[in-house]
């Protein structure tokens, strides 16, 4: 598996296939989340703007939004998740992934908190 | 993270952390909105077995003096005389538009009424009683007392083992006697749908009490989130929610609760507005909503017709565990009240189609003996 990087808001992101990344919630977040129950992906072709709602993640109690860690193009999303949306409590790093973003700045994904950074930053929230 | 200073803690408050909860505030009470097992389990497990539910933050009264029932009629629009000793109703304090101020059950005793009312009403409802019929009848609170829910179609089978006087005990009947070594005040009833009991017990002692009923194999314990995904399954009010001041009870389609002699007689704040839509018919009605996609629609959501018009509102929604998908309830106008009538959603923005549902969404299995 590719190297994975994440942002304060919970949101996993790794090189799928050259500049096309892949884009989920931590372990962390589902965690907190509980029980999902929907997600709202967006739709193929949409433009999100690093940082921009991409979807929404609805567990038994409530709806939480989840952010594009980097700027671009949305080129596939997740099928799986409307049959059987407890993968992302299953595997949240695997096969619970969000969407996939096709990015023309691929600097972005550097500047994210690696897996030690982030582990760090969750310990912090107590 | 919320400062919990100054929040009430229920005299069960060190067990529920000792047991993983996730503590949040509720009606000024640090309550348990899940423990480990998370909502989905433990609503799915009450539904299978039995649940337990701490509602110590509930306010329990008594209404003392042989006046008791009478004087509370004055506020309620339930039938409280008809009652024989150990009879349980549920009923609303009513203001003088006829809104809803809270919604409570009360219990006729040899001694007067027990009353059990919501959280985060108590103080106003006792104040308000007190107020207007103090005089009349003595009100005592009960704030030395936890309250337990017991629910599930196995919890007739734990309380036959720890309370062999349980045996037969009638849905909305009260009975009082020994569960284990404990001395409880136990009515049939409650708040899931499922069958089950509401249990009363002196506040020192209700640690052992939930012990000793959390060793059951049958029972685990539920949190806030399982109560009210629970609740909503079974069609049931939230106060604050789905009742207010701004709703009647004919609106919230809550008139099996007024006897025909209430209805007929008045004699409750806002009886005028009551007996109005009880002969013309609302002017627009709590009814279920079942969601066509698997998008939850919340609270707040706005209902809308065919044309895209605003219709109503959302007043609770989420997904139900049992029915494995989304449901609603909310007011409509009574044009769109019929069970199968197609209404749209407005969740992020887009239009989902939904249908008016009857209500239940999850068939009620109380004991009627």
């Amino acid at each position: 598996m590719a190297e994975l990087r994440f942002t304060k808001d919970h949101e996993w992101i790794r090189v799928a296939d050259g500049d096309v990344y892949e884009i989920g919630i931590s372990d962390y977040a589902q965690s907190q989340l509980g029980d999902v129950v929907f997600v709202d992906l967006p739709e193929i072709g949409k433009q999100i703007a690093k940082g921009g709602q991409a979807a929404v993640v609805e567990s038994v109690k409530a709806a939480s939004d989840v952010y594009s860690p980097v700027g671009g193009t949305v080129v596939g999303v997740n099928d799986a998740l409307t049959a059987d949306p407890g993968l992302v409590n299953r595997e949240p790093t695997g096969a619970g992934w969000f969407f996939k973003l096709k990015t023309g700045d691929t600097a972005q994904f550097t500047e994210l908190m690696d897996e030690a950074a982030y582990a760090d930053y969750v310990k912090g929230l107590g | 993270m919320s400062d919990d200073s100054d929040l009430k803690f229920t005299p069960l408050d060190a067990l529920h952390r000792s047991l993983g909860a996730k503590m949040v505030p509720f009606a000024g009470y640090a309550m348990p909105v899940q423990y480990p097992a998370g909502i989905l389990t433990e609503h799915l497990h009450t539904r299978s077995a039995a649940g337990l539910f701490d509602v110590s933050h509930m306010g329990q009264a008594l209404l003392l003096g042989p006046d008791a029932a009478t004087a509370l009629e004055t506020l309620v629009p339930g039938d409280l005389q008809v009652l024989k000793e150990g009879a349980t109703r549920y009923t609303q304090l009513t203001d003088d538009n006829g809104g809803i101020l809270d919604d409570l059950m009360a219990t006729k005793r040899s001694d007067g009424l027990y009353l059990v009312v919501n959280a985060a009403c108590k103080d106003a409802d006792f104040a308000r009683i007190e107020a207007k019929i103090g005089s009349r009848a003595k009100l005592q609170r009960l704030d030395d007392r936890a309250l337990l829910a017991l629910q599930g179609p196995k919890a007739a089978e734990v309380m036959a083992r720890l309370a062999p006087d349980s045996v037969g005990q009638k849905f909305m009947t009260l009975r009082a006697g020994k569960i284990g070594a404990f001395d409880c005040w136990f009515t049939r009833s409650g708040y899931t749908g499922e069958d089950g009991y509401e249990i009363s017990v002196p506040a020192a002692q209700a640690e052992a009490f939930t012990k000793l009923l959390l060793d059951q194999p049958e029972v685990k314990p539920i949190g806030l989130g399982a109560r009210d995904s629970l609740r909503l399954e079974a069609g049931l009010c939230l106060y604050g929610h789905d009742i207010d001041t701004t709703t009647s009870p004919i609106e919230a389609d809550l008139v099996w609760s007024i006897s025909k002699r209430r209805r007929a007689e008045g004699g409750f704040p806002g009886a005028a507005r009551v007996q109005k839509e009880l002969a013309d018919g609302p002017s627009r009605k709590r009814v279920g909503i079942l969601p066509e996609g698997r998008a939850p629609a919340r609270e707040g959501t706005e209902i809308v017709d065919s044309s895209g018009n605003k219709i109503g509102i959302v007043t609770s929604g989420g997904f139900g565990p049992t029915v494995n998908g989304p449901i609603a309830m909310g007011y409509v106008p009574a044009s769109f009240a019929q069970p199968g009538t197609p209404v749209g959603l407005v969740v992020r923005g887009k239009t989902l189609p939904a249908k008016i549902a009857g209500m239940p969404f999850a068939p009620h299995r109380y004991f009627r003996g």
